[in-house]
């Protein structure tokens, strides 16, 4: 088997490497992926269209609006399919497992437990600053909802996966997965019902309070990314607590 | 981009990408890969991907290793190769 | 090392250690015994297509594709005050049209592509490990000859 598995990586790898002599040089302004007439327009264009200095955000969610919403789809049906996957109820034979570790966590590191006192409300206005200002620098929907769903995965790692549940419940990280992907296509349905194509946020500005369609266009991002940070943090607490317990969410690393 | 560091941080890439897979230990594997992640992190942030390496830095050194960490813990930790 | 090769080094190198790690990734799919380090592998395979693509999207000299905010402000300053920005925005903005060079900016596109990836990337790695936990509650093992050996042998008794 390693030299079946030898002889196709070597083959294969000399194709590709044979290969890489025709691209275009690394770093090249004139190469045909950078001087495609859709990435020129998307940099010329973004201030002009939304006023949205990220041109990252602003494909992300405006012109590639549609795969965005569905990227987050994504992510929310492979947190469900963990939870079918993975997740026992009570009384179900094999758990109940009195683990080490569980009892480790019962005992209370002062020194841990401070510095995560510490670190945690910061990490979230962090996580909140990053979603929010998410079009004028780096970050967004995606960063944001990821730090958010990290600052409840230190919570469990810190404290133990109960007092984590406590703050966030099962119930209430499903719903609130749901909830990002209905704001997201929420905003496309708005657009659809005041006579625009899916997720053609232009036509917002009668709604939001705004003064052209490009603001408007801005706004809407925003209220996408929120969406998204949603659904991608409590999908992230969803698989950590899953994956660390079990699926019994209790107990745990 | 100064080239000098993109040659340098391939080439530990590459390192560490080996030792990950060669550790037999599965946590000093998990732990190498996040250190993987961190430096194809810093590869970007250099390229000028500002946000692709913000998503890595969180999701790729953050979550992906502590979950593989959480798997780890739950079933056996050495591993044959 | 002399001029031609040394750039020629430069030119080529991030796509060749692309394929390096691509090789490496593939390879541990194909022989590693064990699940975990499968899936450590896949994900090597999965960086090295998003170092492929953001490598493609470099360009000598650029900037990282955020709009400075200078230029941004210079509009509303040209758009003057607040409330009469309407019709002299879009006068000010075919201005700007001019002051924008994309060959100054990195190529936004494959950023954008590479970002979600990298998220689906995590969900899907998860769900790959949730399976994994579950072979090793039913089968007490990730080595996969173990496993294939215990299914083989309740075949035979079933």
């Amino acid at each position: 088997m390693k030299w079946v598995g030898l002889i196709a990586v070597i083959f294969t790898g000399g194709l590709l490497l044979s290969a890489m002599d025709d691209f275009p040089n690394w770093g090249d302004a004139h190469s045909p992926a950078n001087a495609s007439p859709v990435s020129q327009y998307y940099i010329e264009k973004t201030i002009e269209d939304s006023g949205v200095p990220n041109m990252v955000t602003a494909v992300l969610a405006d012109y590639r609006g549609y795969d965005t919403m569905f990227e987050t789809v994504v992510v929310l049906i492979a947190g469900i399919a963990i939870m079918a996957i993975l997740r026992v109820m009570n009384g179900v034979p094999g758990g109940a497992r009195p683990s080490p570790a569980h009892e480790i966590g019962d005992q209370h590191d002062i020194i841990i437990g401070t510095t995560c006192r510490l670190l945690i409300p910061v990490l979230q206005l962090f996580a909140l600053y990053v979603i929010a200002h998410g079009h004028h620098s780096p970050g967004g929907g995606f960063q944001g909802g990821v730090i958010l769903g990290a600052s409840f995965i230190l919570t469990a790692i810190a404290k133990g996966l109960d007092p984590a549940l406590e703050r966030l419940p099962e119930k209430r990280y499903v719903k609130l997965a749901f909830v990002g992907v209905v704001i997201y296509s929420g905003f496309g349905v708005a657009c659809l019902l005041l006579g625009e194509n899916f997720l053609d946020y232009g036509v917002l500005q009668v709604l939001l309070p705004t003064i052209d369609a490009a603001e408007a266009r801005s706004h809407s991002m925003l209220g996408v990314e929120v969406g998204v940070a949603f659904t991608v943090s409590a999908i992230m607490f969803a698989i950590y607590a899953n994956l660390a317990s079990k699926g019994e969410l209790e107990g745990g690393l | 981009m100064i080239w000098q560091f993109d040659i340098i941080i391939l080439i530990f890439l590459v390192i560490t990408a080996v030792i990950s897979l060669r550790v037999k230990d599965l946590l000093a594997a998990s732990m190498v890969f996040g250190t993987y992640s961190f430096l194809i992190c810093l590869l970007w942030a250099g390229m000028g991907a500002v946000d692709v390496a913000f998503t890595e830095a969180t999701v790729g050194a953050g979550i992906s290793a502590v979950i593989l960490i959480a798997t780890v813990y739950n079933t056996r930790r050495d591993s044959s190769d | 090392m002399s001029e031609i090769t040394s750039q020629y080094l430069i030119d080529h190198f991030n796509f060749w250690v692309a394929v390096v790690l691509m090789m490496i990734g593939l390879y541990a799919m194909i022989t590693k015994n064990n699940l975990i380090k499968k899936l450590i592998g896949m994900s090597i395979f999965q960086t090295a297509i998003i170092l492929f693509y953001v490598s493609a999207g470099v360009k000598e000299g650029a900037t990282i594709p955020i709009l400075e905010h200078h230029v941004a402000e210079t509009e509303q300053v040209e758009a003057g005050e607040h409330a009469e920005g309407h019709s002299t925005t879009k006068a000010s903005s075919s201005h700007e049209v001019h002051a924008i060079n994309p060959d100054d900016y990195s190529n936004p596109l494959p950023h954008v592509l590479m970002l979600t990836a990298i998220v689906v990337g995590v969900a899907t790695l998860g769900v790959a490990l949730a399976v994994s936990q579950v072979i090793y509650k039913n089968y007490g093992t990730l080595e996969e000859d173990e496993i294939l050996a215990k299914i083989k042998a309740a075949e035979n008794d079933g």
